[in-house]
């Protein structure tokens, strides 16, 4: 078994919490450290139960640690404010960053589509766009990648339960992320997204429909194989991803029905959206990891004089 | 019922909810129309947009004949006298459209959510409020919680800046006793200087009943539209309602015989079928189904072969909401597999 690759992990809620679960499975990660800004907050204390070093003074708290303890990749569960900060700090000593937050100052990454051209070309910070956009995009590729698509468009429906405060007051950021996605990674020509709520007990997995519109008559077979395809890729590392209905073909509309269900790990089963979030992001984290191990890349060398000049 | 002098902003949906019904093909031309004949009429107030809202043109809920921005060039300068109001559903439309409806003379926003969702809306409520917007906090499906919790979300959207909140029967499921229930209760806790308004489907044959109540219950606003036209079996038609109020001695400040004309005239000719409680639309009601699902269903039934009452029946069973058209496809599908037709 190659060397782990030693992570750290930003924001204790629930990704963090689900995100930590699922890292201590990984043959490729090993969770150190879990940050957080509250020394009382559930978050962290589940995280010492787990095993995990704990500091409740944000980034900073840990960035004395990264070179002893050997840290080569972060993962942000906290927010889109506070995310440039905490990727600077950790880049500039050489750590990957992992992004979950709407942040998105490095590349979008769907990994089916383009995680390997990440890792390829060491991108020291991805972004993981949204849920809908994880559940989505790679469908709206399965697509695109047959025949040209003018239009793509998403629509997420999500367990009322399963969306946080951050979330909520800022929706704009959910519907314009993803519809950026869609076009960016997806590679239809113009995107839209649209989330809705509900709020039914129990609570409903996760609803996913994608329409693409394509600029020639659909090719019924090849796109059908492809979105096939493209569904046992997502399933590698989302295990609950189904196709309910399609690719259903009407002219130029082609659409797909999905449905999400969690691993259950410390999110409910029916947060689809949460745990796809999670599970692509430890993905990106192993295929990194993998390039790394294998010599096909390497981390820049920790640049130790540059922090403390930096710091004030 | 004494409603004698009692004074009400009615609030026409006609080119907006009545997109629904029109697959969101109004022309340019008979949006203008209809608007100044409502103008003329004196109608206060004229909603203008695609039938979800701004920016809900998509293939989920239908490409409208032209965007939003060309139906409210068209209308807002025309008008004399009446405002233009625009619907904003979180989640479809962003501030960016609504700072576009703003700048295009729209004065009033209303922001809309699933009445348990209101913390959705903060950011437009907030913007909306800040430019200085009447701003309505818009509760739909509102038959499906009870009125204390309507209350908790109305409360919401009012900290977040609302200065008049509805109560809105999605569905047209609501009976007079539920909406005296709600009403009576947002008038009693919120606060006097927040308006509280009505919204209804004629799905059960209830929407005049049910915004006469309303008003009674202290709301000062009541939706409706002329000639009903809207989704499922329309709004409250508003030349009856006004009929109505007028025979009740309430004030509308509403010409009768303008706005029967222009029902009659303008809005009946253009309608692509007739708007009325039908087996489909009367089950909406029935079911407690999102009103705009009709077209879709019925749609459905003619592509799988699964009756669009069923279909909305089991929409209903499931707790579906507002926005989630892509289900009916979805699940008019799963029923004719089941079915053994696919």
């Amino acid at each position: 078994m190659a060397k782990k690759l030693r992570a750290i992990i930003i924001g204790p809620g629930n990704i963090g919490t689900d995100l930590l679960i699922k890292m201590q499975r990984s043959n490729w990660l090993e969770p150190v450290w879990m940050v957080g800004i509250d020394p009382d907050s559930d978050g962290l204390k589940r995280a010492q139960t787990m095993g995990i070093k704990t500091t409740s003074e944000g980034v900073d708290g840990v960035l004395a640690h990264i070179v002893a303890d050997d840290i080569g990749i972060a993962f942000d569960a906290t927010s889109a404010y506070i995310h440039g900060e905490n990727s600077r700090k950790l880049n500039e000593l050489g750590v990957l960053m992992v992004d979950l937050t709407p942040a998105a100052i490095g590349p979008y990454c769907i990994p089916p589509v383009n995680l390997a051209d990440h890792a390829r070309n060491l991108e020291m910070n991805v972004n993981m766009v949204t849920c809908g956009g994880q559940a989505t995009i790679p469908m709206v590729h399965a697509v695109s990648r047959v025949q040209a698509v003018d239009y793509g468009e998403i629509i997420a429906t999500v367990s009322s339960k399963s969306i946080g405060p951050g979330t909520r007051m800022n929706i704009d950021e959910f519907t314009r992320t993803t519809a950026g996605g869609v076009e960016k990674v997806g590679g239809a020509k113009q995107g839209k997204a649209i989330i809705v709520v509900n709020p039914a007990e129990p609570p409903l997995l996760m609803r996913d429909t994608v329409h693409c519109l394509t600029e020639q008559q659909p090719d019924e077979q090849a796109i059908t194989s492809s979105v096939h395809k493209m569904i046992t890729e997502v399933q590698k590392y989302v295990t609950g991803y189904r196709l309910v209905n399609g690719p259903v073909f009407d002219g130029n509309r082609v659409t797909m029905f999905l449905e999400v269900e969690g691993l259950g790990d410390y999110l409910p089963k029916y947060a689809g959206n949460l745990d796809i979030m999670t599970a692509a992001a430890l993905r990106t984290g192993e295929m990194f990891a993998e390039e790394i191990s294998k010599g096909a890349i390497t981390l820049p060398s920790r640049n130790e004089g540059r922090i403390e000049g930096d710091e004030k | 019922m004494n409603l004698k002098g009692n004074k009400v902003t009615l609030h026409d949906m006609s080119l907006r909810d009545g997109m629904h019904a029109k697959r969101h093909q109004i022309s340019l031309q008979e949006m203008k129309d209809i608007a100044c004949g409502l103008d003329a009429a004196g109608m206060p107030l004229i909603e203008v947009t695609h039938g979800d809202g701004l920016g809900g043109a998509s293939v989920n809920y239908g490409f409208p004949a032209h965007t939003d921005e060309e139906y409210l060039k068209a209308v807002v300068p025309a008008m004399q006298q009446a405002k233009v109001s625009a619907l904003l559903l979180p989640g479809i439309g962003t501030v960016d459209h609504l700072r576009m409806a703003h700048d295009l003379g729209v004065s009033t926003i209303r922001v809309a959510t699933h009445c348990t969702e209101a913390d959705v809306s903060q950011q437009h409520i907030g913007l909306a409020a800040k430019m200085g917007m009447d701003t309505v906090g818009f509760l739909m499906m509102a038959h499906m919680v009870p009125a204390e919790k309507i209350l908790e979300q109305a409360k919401l959207m009012v900290d977040y800046g609302a200065d008049c909140i509805y109560c809105t029967d999605s569905a047209g499921y609501m009976l007079p006793d539920e909406v005296t229930e709600k009403i009576s209760l947002l008038r009693a806790q919120l606060p006097a200087a927040v308006e509280i308004g009505f919204h209804g489907h004629h799905n059960m044959g209830m929407a005049i009943a049910n915004s006469l109540v309303a008003m009674e219950a202290g709301a000062t606003r009541i939706d409706g539209s002329v000639a009903g036209l809207g989704a499922g079996a329309g709004n409250t038609p508003l030349e009856v309602f006004c009929a109505v109020l007028q025979r009740m001695g309430a004030e509308t400040g509403i010409d009768l015989y303008k706005i029967m004309d222009v029902a009659e005239d303008l809005v009946v000719p253009m309608m692509d079928q007739p708007i009325r409680v039908d087996r489909d639309a009367l089950t909406l009601g029935y079911a407690g189904v999102y009103s705009s699902f009709l077209l879709f269903a019925q749609r459905a039934e003619a592509k799988y072969g699964i009756q669009a009452r069923d279909i909305l029946v089991e929409l209903g069973r499931r707790s579906t909401v507002g926005g989630q058209e892509d289900m009916i496809e979805d699940l008019a599908l799963t029923m004719a597999k089941e079915k053994g037709l696919r």
